[in-house]
């Protein structure tokens, strides 16, 4: 005799139990460290931060240890935490001008004050695997250069002293805050770039490249790429001043590219942005890409509504944890909806087919 | 462990929600957009409803989760346990004890009373979506009151299959203004949705919206005058454990050789039939 | 000790949310008159309307202060307890004030077609609150329901701007009611 579905309540619990031992794998292997990830998984760590909107890399590091390595579900973890987190304002503008730079390069000049800086990169690396990490070990000190200049200035300010690039224009003191209230279309660029700085990674590389090869085609050069530790200060109306509170990591990407102007400006060359929590080149850059993607309208560019310059497109869909979610929950039952469903295919196909249904 | 506030959520994120909720009473069947915020469940697992029902608890709630109608569902089990840690409120599996009831995809089949929430999770709450993806379009349309695109869609099923074909989430009319979408509960419940004493409250948390039935609000399925609205369920089923006739059923298969049954969708409606007529026979 | 710090909720979260389910049991009811307790308001302000704002109005929500409750007294207990700004009416998420210094409802935001719910909520402080007077209909309301109201005439047109318009929450004393825009209303 059939009887309904019940005990739903342990079965979850024992599935927490064996994940909890699945996670943490074989006993006999030495239980990971959250600062052995923070320290050894570094640009996980970054990505959590980056997409979780909140820069903390020992929570970063532990969310990766509780979900077993899995990115987009480490990045949740935090995002669920942060929304518990006091408000207490908002940080004055960063100056990414004065960030101690561990790497800066230029696609566009050969050299520029403050130079090239390689920084610790894949790039030129040869991707052969190193079966000498499987044993454990500490790398011989990297040669050290007495620290350069302190402030870098930005390679692309040497164009627009020419008056060759589109000045940027100043922000209102307002900052929109997307994650205090809901998106509205048309969204405003600040707005965009927010969404962006925390949409998926693979979603945003996916799109930059779609306009590389030909899907709202922008011609970017990479102006400047830069990483570096910049201060980030507040202002104490109790104290009528500005204070430093934190140091942090960050990439920056500018890409300059081509504008035939419109009707209503002149031909020079625009900008896309990219900033990102941590060191991610590739997000930085995908984000600078589809952010100039995206300015195609506010510059009258009649190129046609390649997705990367659909605005609607795509800023509902870069959320990893909104897309995540909703892709994941049909796997919670739909009994009701589909026995509908099934109910009227049946009544379909009576009527349609009366022979076939005796 | 943290010690977190009453229903979870901050004081300025329940008093955003309060007045999403107050609108979206003062407007019925209109989408009030709200700043949702990431829940400790997925988005699409009911963070909507989730936000909505922790803005209205008080410590004196009985509260009732149900998932395809049943109290036991695992993601009914999770919410549910949710609540009563983080509000320590009381909970019940009994349709006529709840103050408040979150729900997905059901209506309970003890009709609801005056003083009563319904709370509905709804995954996509825009009901002209599966006609036009874009907002800036469909919010226009809402506005101008320009629904003759889904009345379009709408014959264009009756005159390829002699009827409307949509089996759930069956798009409703909110006193005569705006087109809802009742989230996706079978069209069986849609007459439940029409002049009901409870107050029925929509929350989708991923899409950002919030909106509401206020008791006593006509809500009417849309139809045509020749092809009238039809509520629909198995055809002349009858629960196999308890014998209602007059409810939703889910279809079980029971064997592999095709063997199968109907019985209660609603867990709670079903249990107590069949415990009473179990005193009936004692 | 100083006045504002001693009127405000002794369990905040639970005080409001009880709070909050009396407004939303008004606001779904229109008509209806509910009793709101567990914090007290600064003259000229109600104890209902002073618990309304505390659990609807913050930092985000501009508040107009219309006549006698534009006082000293009342802008200090709103700085301490709500935080809200205070603005003009045209500005206005939140009004509080009597009827005749509210009026005309034109003057607070209605609400845009695409954004009917971007509209003001009025906070009507009134001498009494009883079920007679006007005929009100409409979601909500099973049959009919009556409450004396400051306005009828102004309040049609309020209610025939629907979906645009202003929503009330009408006060007095420990008493709160509501009048959201779909309300139909006839004056018999």
């Amino acid at each position: 005799m059939y009887v309904a579905v019940k005990g739903g309540e342990r079965a979850i619990e024992n599935a927490h139990g064996w994940l909890a031992e699945a996670r943490r794998g074989d006993a006999t292997v030495p239980d990971l460290a959250v600062d052995q990830i923070r320290e050894q998984l570094a640009l996980a760590v970054d990505r959590v931060m980056a997409e979780g909107s909140l820069y903390d890399p020992d929570l970063a590091a532990l969310a990766l240890k509780q979900a077993r390595g899995d990115v987009v579900e480490a990045v949740f973890l935090i995002r669920a935490f942060r929304t518990t987190l006091p408000r207490f304002g908002a940080s004055a503008p960063l100056d990414t001008g004065a960030a101690q730079i561990i790497r800066r390069i230029s696609a566009t000049y050969k050299d520029a004050p403050g130079g090239q800086v390689l920084g610790p990169t894949f790039d030129y690396t040869h991707r052969l695997l190193d079966f000498g990490l499987a044993e454990s070990a500490t790398p011989a000190p990297a040669p050290e250069a007495p620290s350069s200049l302190g402030a870098v200035p930005h390679i692309l300010s040497h164009l627009g002293e020419e008056g060759l690039i589109q000045p940027e224009r100043e922000g209102g003191a307002e900052v929109p805050d997307l994650t205090r209230a809901p998106l509205e279309f048309p969204a405003s660029r600040p707005l965009r770039l927010q969404a962006l700085a925390r949409g998926d990674e693979g979603f945003l590389l996916s799109l930059a490249y779609s306009t590389q090869r030909g899907y709202g085609r922008n011609h970017a050069f990479i102006g400047e790429l830069r990483i570096g530790h910049v201060r980030v200060s507040a202002y104490l109306p109790e104290l009528g001043f500005e204070i430093d509170f934190a140091e942090i990591l960050l990439t920056e990407c500018e890409t300059v590219n081509q504008f035939q102007g419109s009707k209503s400006e002149p031909a020079q060359f625009t900008r896309g942005y990219g900033l990102v929590f941590g060191q991610s080149e590739r997000k930085a850059i995908s984000m600078a890409l589809v952010d100039r993607a995206l300015r195609t309208r506010e510059l009258g560019e009649d190129t046609g509504s390649a997705p990367a310059q659909d605005e609607e497109f795509v800023l509902s869909h870069c959320d990893n944890i909104q897309s995540s979610g909703f892709l994941e929950h049909i796997k919670l039952p739909h009994y009701v909806d589909f026995q509908a469903e099934l109910e009227l295919i049946r009544k379909l196909r009576r009527r349609a087919m009366p022979e076939a249904a005796q | 462990m943290t010690q977190y506030n009453f229903a979870y959520l901050d004081e300025a994120t329940k008093r955003m929600l309060r007045r999403a909720i107050l609108k979206a009473v003062a407007i019925p069947g209109y989408q009030v957009p709200f700043s949702s915020r990431e829940m400790p469940m997925p988005y699409g697992w009911g963070t909507g409803g989730v936000q909505v029902t922790a803005a209205c608890l008080v410590p004196e709630d009985t509260l009732k989760v149900i998932d395809q109608g049943a109290d036991d569902t695992t993601n009914a089990v999770s919410i549910r346990k949710f609540f009563a840690r983080v509000a320590g409120i009381a909970t019940t599996e009994a349709t006529a004890r709840a103050s408040v009831i979150q729900t997905r995809h059901r209506i309970p089949e003890t009709p609801l009373a005056a003083g009563q929430i319904l709370v509905f999770q709804v995954p996509i709450p825009e009901p002209l979506r599966f006609l036009e993806p874009r907002e800036t379009e469909t919010r226009t349309m809402h506005a101008l009151e320009d629904y003759g695109l889904m009345q379009v869609r709408l014959y264009e099923d009756i005159a390829r299959h002699g009827e409307i074909a949509r089996a759930y989430a069956y798009p409703v009319r909110v006193e005569g203004r705006y087109v809802m979408d009742p989230s996706p509960i079978p069209k069986f419940d849609n007459p439940k949705l029409h002049m009901s004493p409870a107050l029925q409250l929509f929350g989708a948390g991923r899409e950002c919206r919030i909106y509401a039935l206020p008791p006593f609000t006509r809500v009417e399925s849309l139809d045509f005058d020749d092809y009238p609205f039809t509520p629909s369920k198995a055809a002349g089923q009858a629960c196999a454990i308890c014998g209602a006739a007059d409810s939703y059923l889910d279809e079980v298969i029971t064997d592999d050789a095709g063997g199968r049954m109907f019985v209660c969708s609603d867990t709670e409606y079903c249990s107590s039939r069949a415990a009473s007529q179990q005193g009936d026979a004692a | 000790m100083n006045a504002p710090l001693t009127t405000g909720f002794a369990d905040p979260a639970r005080d409001a949310a009880r709070a909050f389910r009396q407004v939303l049991d008004a606001m779904a009811h229109p008509g209806r008159i509910v009793t709101l307790t567990g914090a007290l308001a600064p003259a000229p302000c109600s104890d209902a309307a002073a618990i309304a704002l505390m659990v609807l109005a913050d930092s985000t929500t501009p508040l107009h202060l219309a006549g006698a409750h534009d006082c000293a007294a009342l802008r200090d207990w709103v700085a301490f307890h709500l935080g809200a700004p205070l603005c003009g009416a045209q500005e206005a998420v939140f009004a509080l004030g009597a009827w005749e210094a509210l009026a005309p409802l034109s003057r607070y935001p209605q609400g845009v077609p695409d954004y009917p719910d971007r509209s003001a909520t009025l906070i009507v402080e009134c001498p009494e609150l009883r079920n007679d007077g006007v005929r009100l209909t409409g979601p909500g309301i099973e049959k009919d329901a009556w409450l004396n109201l400051p306005d009828a005439v102004a309040l049609q047109a309020n209610a025939a701007r629907f979906p645009l318009g202003c929503d009330l929450l009408l006060t007095c004393g420990p008493s709160l009611a509501a009048l959201p825009r779909s309300t139909r209303l006839e004056v018999c």
